[in-house]
């Protein structure tokens, strides 16, 4: 081909466009805490607006008090989740109690919203079997092995499909990191091969433990990942709660009119270490990067919504603090109260029925038990 | 009765859980309109429809992630896995997840799933097709692991496998899918999944194989016999659990054994089987337990796989060694 003459195809404009579609996440109150989409969120009551600012203290509440526990070493494995309340809470309120609900270890709040009880929460991260029995059967335990809830939300998905169940569907969360694996792509693409309903939820804290998002990918937005697979898909403001709900609620109406999944990352990011285990932020990020994030604050912006309206105050805030940590603290002795674990009963558990070698085992367990 | 190939007889089983029960559902790679890459499914989806029967797009952790997700919506999954060397891609999905999903939830859900995958050497299979691969599916916790090595087991055990509320991960030997024929009971029947069964009696030793290696083990004590060396032969059937009672009892009866896979023989099912002898049954020995086992080298390039797998010879002269201690 001779010097300077068009090429067949223009990849660099391909690759400069790819994410024209997500330039402008979606927004209704702005990080000045400013409305700027007031058709939206005239959607909504002032008790609604008031209860998702009591879903979002009451999360920030139960992380503090989860940090607390955990200093005291009354926990195991904790995932913090400050910073993360308006894409949490705003997304779980969205769907139904017999949707499916697919965790990730940092959903502990979404699975006590879509019903368990935060006794379970602290067993879990205690290590008692417990804490994945859950009031609400449609939902899985917090999953461990990032990728695996979103290839399993394909068969929740297809399996409320199959069933005819008209009004429900599956949803799962993962972070960005989780977007790097195999699992996510499949998932992902499984539903949309079944055009199953689910809805799929990325909340892209910025950090997957140490690595930052951009070292991830080479694309500009996690969410145009989706269209490769034919799915379409968004990015919220992640720290603006009736944003997210907005979303997440046109998404579930839009999968469950028999349309297929729906994709939707969540800017968000999170306040602290990864796990209660030993991270430790500083090593691998500066004040002046988190400082725009603290800003940024879910409960600064509705509070200060609320505020101007009239229908919040410090004080009712205060005392919502204090009644939640009561209930978190008598969670806490709920959970240190529920009965020792038995290897027999893990032995009981591991087949339907069991094989000769494990019976052996039980009854050998059982007799060290009983003593 | 009908005289059946062991992919007939499959077929056959597959067909009898698809009418009995309708909230089984087959899937994988090529399974649908093709019938499977072996035609192990074929004619199913005509017979029962696309939603009971259908292709998935070609990811094995997905068709997984699918088998345990329909499992906790009410269905009885039943995934074809196209070759055992592509479970790899699905290691997560059988070893991480579903075999200790039942236990996850301390007891409350069950994960009926029955993962079938061919395997097995001697067809000359690119590579990754033929390996046997068991061992590491049985020392999963969780997950039963069955392997028949004829047509009438593999009707009764599909039916059992897919039946049981436990995963199952089910071994169909490629070598053998056309290679013998059996009287197949066209009703439906159950072969128990953790029993193995004497498939020769004998008197002076006992051989211990599995899938493809119970053949071989049969030639070998044929051989044997014309020698006046009368050998009994136990086809496992299951790799996990295994049945230690039968084997006892004959070892009981012969006092000499001989333990026989076609899997390398590092860290395999013989060894287990062999310690289990040792652990219970020592002092009823009269000779150390001999093992028959392809050597520890990757899986052969399939020109020279013959070479590789262990054949009736190998049995034969690995149990005269024994036999004559």
């Amino acid at each position: 081909m001779a010097n300077g003459s068009k090429q067949i195809v223009d990849f660099a404009k391909i690759k400069a466009t790819m994410a024209d579609p997500y330039k402008h996440p979606v927004q209704v109150i702005d990080r000045e805490g400013k409305v700027v989409d007031p058709d939206t969120l005239a959607k909504y009551s002032d008790d609604q607006l008031v209860d998702f600012m009591k879903k979002m203290v009451w999360e920030r509440t139960l992380h503090e008090q989860t940090m607390n526990f955990s200093r005291q070493g009354r926990l195991g494995f904790y995932a913090p989740t400050a910073g993360e309340e308006a894409s949490e809470m705003g997304s779980v309120t969205a769907f139904k109690e017999n949707d499916f609900l697919l965790p990730a270890y940092r959903d502990l709040p979404q699975m006590i919203q879509h019903g368990t009880t935060v006794a379970k929460g602290f067993l879990w991260s205690k290590g008692h079997v417990q804490g994945n029995q859950h009031e609400n059967p449609n939902m899985l335990f917090p999953q461990i092995i990032i990728g695996a809830q979103y290839v399993e939300t394909a068969g929740v998905a297809l399996g409320i499909k199959k069933n005819g169940d008209e009004d429900r569907v599956a949803f799962v969360y993962t972070g960005d990191g989780g977007t790097s694996q195999g699992d996510w792509y499949e998932g992902v693409n499984f539903t949309s091969a079944f055009q199953a309903p689910a809805v799929f939820f990325v909340q892209n804290n910025g950090w997957a433990i140490s690595v930052p998002r951009r070292k991830q990918t080479g694309a500009e937005t996690l969410a145009q990942k989706a269209v490769a697979m034919g799915v379409p898909s968004v990015q919220v403001d992640g720290m603006d709660i009736v944003a997210v709900h907005e979303v997440s609620k046109a998404a579930r109406d839009f999968a469950v009119a028999g349309n297929g999944p729906v994709v939707i990352e969540t800017l968000t990011y999170r306040y602290g270490a990864h796990s209660s285990a030993g991270d430790d932020p500083s090593r691998y990020r500066t004040k002046e990067e988190e400082k725009p994030w603290f800003d940024a604050d879910p409960l600064i912006r509705l509070r200060k919504v609320l505020t101007d309206k009239g229908v919040w105050s410090q004080d009712q805030e205060d005392k919502l603090v204090d009644e939640y940590k009561d209930e978190f603290k008598q969670a806490m002795k709920e959970a240190e109260a529920a009965p020792a674990q038995k290897v027999s009963d893990f032995l009981k558990w591991t087949y339907n029925v069991p094989t000769p070698a494990v019976k052996k085992q039980i009854a050998e367990f059982e007799a060290k038990e009983s003593k | 009765m009908a005289k059946m190939t062991y992919i007939k007889a499959i077929t056959s089983g597959l067909d009898q859980v698809l009418s009995d029960d309708p909230k089984t559902l087959i899937f994988g790679e090529d399974v649908g309109k093709n019938g499977g890459v072996f035609r192990t499914t074929v004619g199913l989806q005509d017979k029962y429809g696309e939603d009971r029967v259908f292709d998935t797009p070609l990811a094995e952790s997905g068709i997984l992630g699918l088998a345990i997700g329909l499992s906790l919506t009410g269905w009885r999954p039943i995934p074809e896995i196209q070759f055992m060397g592509f479970t790899f891609e699905a290691m997560d999905g059988i070893v991480g997840q579903l075999a200790r999903d039942h236990y996850r939830f301390g007891g409350q859900k069950n994960f009926p799933v029955t993962v079938r995958t061919p395997f097995g050497g001697g067809t000359h299979t690119a590579e990754m097709h033929a390996d046997n691969l068991e061992n590491y599916f049985t020392s999963t916790p969780g997950l039963r692991v069955v392997t028949p090595a004829n047509p009438y087991d593999a009707k009764g055990l599909i039916i059992s496998a897919v039946e049981s509320d436990d995963p199952v991960l089910f071994m169909e030997n490629l070598k053998l899918y056309r290679s013998m024929k059996d009287e197949v009971p066209d009703e439906k029947y159950t072969v128990p999944l953790d029993s193995a069964k004497v498939v020769r009696e004998g008197t002076d030793v006992t051989i211990v194989a599995y899938s493809a290696e119970v053949n071989e083990s049969l030639t070998a004590a044929d051989a044997l016999a014309k020698d006046n060396i009368s050998a009994e032969v136990i086809d496992l059937r299951s790799l996990s659990p295994i049945d230690t009672d039968t084997i006892f009892a004959s070892i009981d009866k012969t006092h000499k054994v001989v333990v026989v896979q076609e899997a390398q023989r590092m860290a395999g099912v013989g060894a287990v089987v062999a310690s289990d002898i040792a652990e219970e049954k020592i002092m009823s020995l009269d000779a150390p337990i001999g093992r028959v086992a392809a050597p520890d080298s990757v899986y052969p390039f399939a020109q020279a796989e013959n070479d590789w797998i262990p054949n009736s010879d190998d049995i034969e002269a690995k149990v005269r060694e024994i036999v004559n201690y």
